[in-house]
């Protein structure tokens, strides 16, 4: 695993958004302990939306998602999480792409 | 609008859907274009590598107004450790043509000069507008779609799905599964601003000449992938892509590697200086043949990065999308002329003619190498680009030790991190996918 000390907000405060407030794309289901590729969007979502809370579970703050479609190919399958495009207009707003 | 029936509707406007889209209008038919973003392109991203004769068969004049950034004369394959790089240059004045063969560009500003093409064949472009699902016929037809606007089923002859390499539709309708996270990989990528003058100068280039490099190597922690800068005008685009499996697998975080390749010794100095501007992060299609789903259905279609046409060998996306979408735009315009109904049968024409094209022919060549390269990761990615800087660096250095034993130092290097068989049975697999 790697120590990493960039900082991830630094990154996502160049981009866009137009954050649907209150309307979250994507969700996790309810769980007592995450599954190994729960666990792993930790580490490999790009935005690092994923965090584990004090009680061990893995929660999802979408804001900074740029949509990208990992977690749902890790864990839409199994479960795990609900994965859904923002409305219209809503979410990342790449400038260059 | 819901009264309406258009001929075909097209979500999705990226390459493949822009080619669609374009290629039916412009021969006469009613088309409905649907994109979530605010703007055309504001959702994907790319190195990004336009291929110019696929879009020539389709706007033969594109030159004159689309967003070009350089044209490429000079194509860098670098192999890397962790300090150097072993490269192979390719650079030919011959490229410096009338009408190019490559141009790097950046894909929000182009996919929106696409689109007022598209617009100005006739197509009715819709933006900020998500498709929610597909209606279906009590017989599993497909007859419209539904969007997050309101209004009910907006209903249409066809629907060409070109919704990209995380295509909900089709995969909520069961037309094909959710990529397997072998099949596809992730690519984290930043924008990096310079004047034009400092750019024309580290690369050795002239006016709108570019060069770009693809880099392979320990910059992927043993995961298969690649990096990526490519010139545009007045930016560079910096990247690096791995397998989803093969990060879930190593726990490795996207942008610490994208991090980490910024400060390779041998990237570092070309982005000195630079602004940066944007970081995103995107899908590619990396599951070759093996991964093309089914084509088409009644009343659909599927075209571009949702079908999985991407050849990652050859980092060829756009290209295999724009003719996808032209190619499936091209069967429709048939099947209505001869006033025949978008039934499963009479769309397989659209299956028959890709079969004809580059797309296919180009992936079923390459259908061993995404097997062949994901399972060996270590071996491609890390062991054999350590070999070869070692090689190399023995080649280079005169440090008074015979040159014989130099050589038997790179062979005996060699055979100790692969043994002879590991070696030999690489290579001929590598050489059988090639072929
Ligand atoms: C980092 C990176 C580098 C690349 N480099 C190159 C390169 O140098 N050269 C090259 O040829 N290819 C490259 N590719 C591949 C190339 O970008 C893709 O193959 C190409 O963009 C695919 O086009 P598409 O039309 O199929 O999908 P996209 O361009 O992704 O378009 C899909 C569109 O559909 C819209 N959409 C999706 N779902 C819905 C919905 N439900 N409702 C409404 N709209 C929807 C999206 O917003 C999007 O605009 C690269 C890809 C990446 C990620
Ligand atoms: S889609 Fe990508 S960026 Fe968004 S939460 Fe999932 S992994 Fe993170």
């Amino acid at each position: 695993m790697t120590a990493s000390v960039v900082r991830i907000e630094d990154k996502l405060y160049q981009n866009r958004y137009l954050v649907d407030a209150g309307r979250p794309h994507i969700k996790v289901r309810q769980h007592q302990s995450p599954s190994p590729n729960l666990l792993a969007l930790t580490v490999v979502c790009p935005a690092k939306c994923y965090e584990v809370n004090e009680d061990g579970q893995v929660e999802v703050t979408a804001d900074g998602c740029m949509e990208c479609g990992t977690c749902r190919v890790l864990c839409e399958e199994s479960g795990d999480i609900d994965w859904s495009y923002p409305r219209g207009g809503f979410g990342v707003l790449f400038k260059f792409g | 609008m819901t009264e309406e029936r258009f001929d075909a509707i097209v979500v999705g406007a990226g390459m493949s859907g822009n080619a669609a889209a374009y290629t039916m209008a412009s021969r006469g038919l009613k088309v409905l274009q649907l994109e979530r973003g605010e703007y055309p392109g504001s959702k994907n991203v790319q190195g990004a590598i336009l291929y110019a004769s696929m879009l020539e068969t389709i706007i033969p004049d594109f030159r004159d107004d689309a967003p070009l950034e350089r044209h490429l004369i000079e194509q860098r394959f670098w192999v890397t450790d962790d300090t150097s790089h072993t490269g192979m240059h390719y650079r030919s004045d011959d490229f410096n043509e009338p009408a190019p063969n490559r141009y790097t560009i950046i894909r929000a500003q182009f996919d929106k000069w696409f689109s007022r093409k598209v617009r100005a064949a006739g197509a009715i472009v819709l933006c900020e507008t998500t498709v929610t699902e597909l209606a279906l016929d009590a017989a599993g037809k497909v007859i419209g779609v539904h969007t997050d606007r309101a209004g009910g089923v907006i209903h249409a002859n066809v629907v060409v799905l070109a919704e990209g390499v995380n295509g909900l539709l089709g995969t909520r309708a069961r037309f094909r599964k959710v990529p397997k996270p072998e099949a596809v990989a992730l690519a984290v990528k930043e924008m990096h601003f310079l004047p034009e003058e400092v750019i024309n100068e580290r690369f050795g280039l002239t006016g709108d000449q570019g060069c770009v490099i693809e880099a392979a190597g320990t910059i992927s922690r043993g995961m298969a992938g690649l990096g990526f800068l490519y010139t545009n005008k007045e930016s560079i685009s910096l990247g690096i892509g791995c397998l989803v499996s093969h990060f879930a697998a190593t726990l490795e975080s996207p942008y610490a590697l994208l991090d980490a390749f910024k400060n390779h010794p041998s990237i570092r100095p070309l982005l000195a200086g630079s602004e940066i501007k944007e970081y995103a992060a995107h899908l590619i299609p990396e599951g070759g043949f093996k991964a093309i789903p089914q084509l088409f259905g009644d009343g659909w279609v599927v075209v571009g990065d949702a079908a999985q046409l991407n050849n990652a060998v050859h980092r060829e996306g756009s290209n295999l999308a724009m003719t996808s979408g032209r190619i499936a735009g091209e069967a429709i315009a048939a099947i209505k002329s001869r006033k025949h109904p978008m039934t499963s049968d009479n769309l397989s024409l659209y299956k028959a003619m890709l079969d004809k094209s580059f797309v296919l022919k180009d992936l079923r060549k390459y259908k061993d190498m995404p097997a062949l390269l994901h399972t060996n990761s270590r071996n491609f990615f890390t062991t054999y680009p350590q070999l070869m800087s070692q090689a190399a660096q023995n080649f280079v250095r005169v440090d008074g030790t015979p040159k014989i034993e130099k050589e038997r130092a790179t062979t005996a290097a060699l055979i100790k991190a692969r043994s002879r068989w590991g070696l030999v049975s690489d290579a001929v697999r590598l050489a059988l996918a090639w072929r």
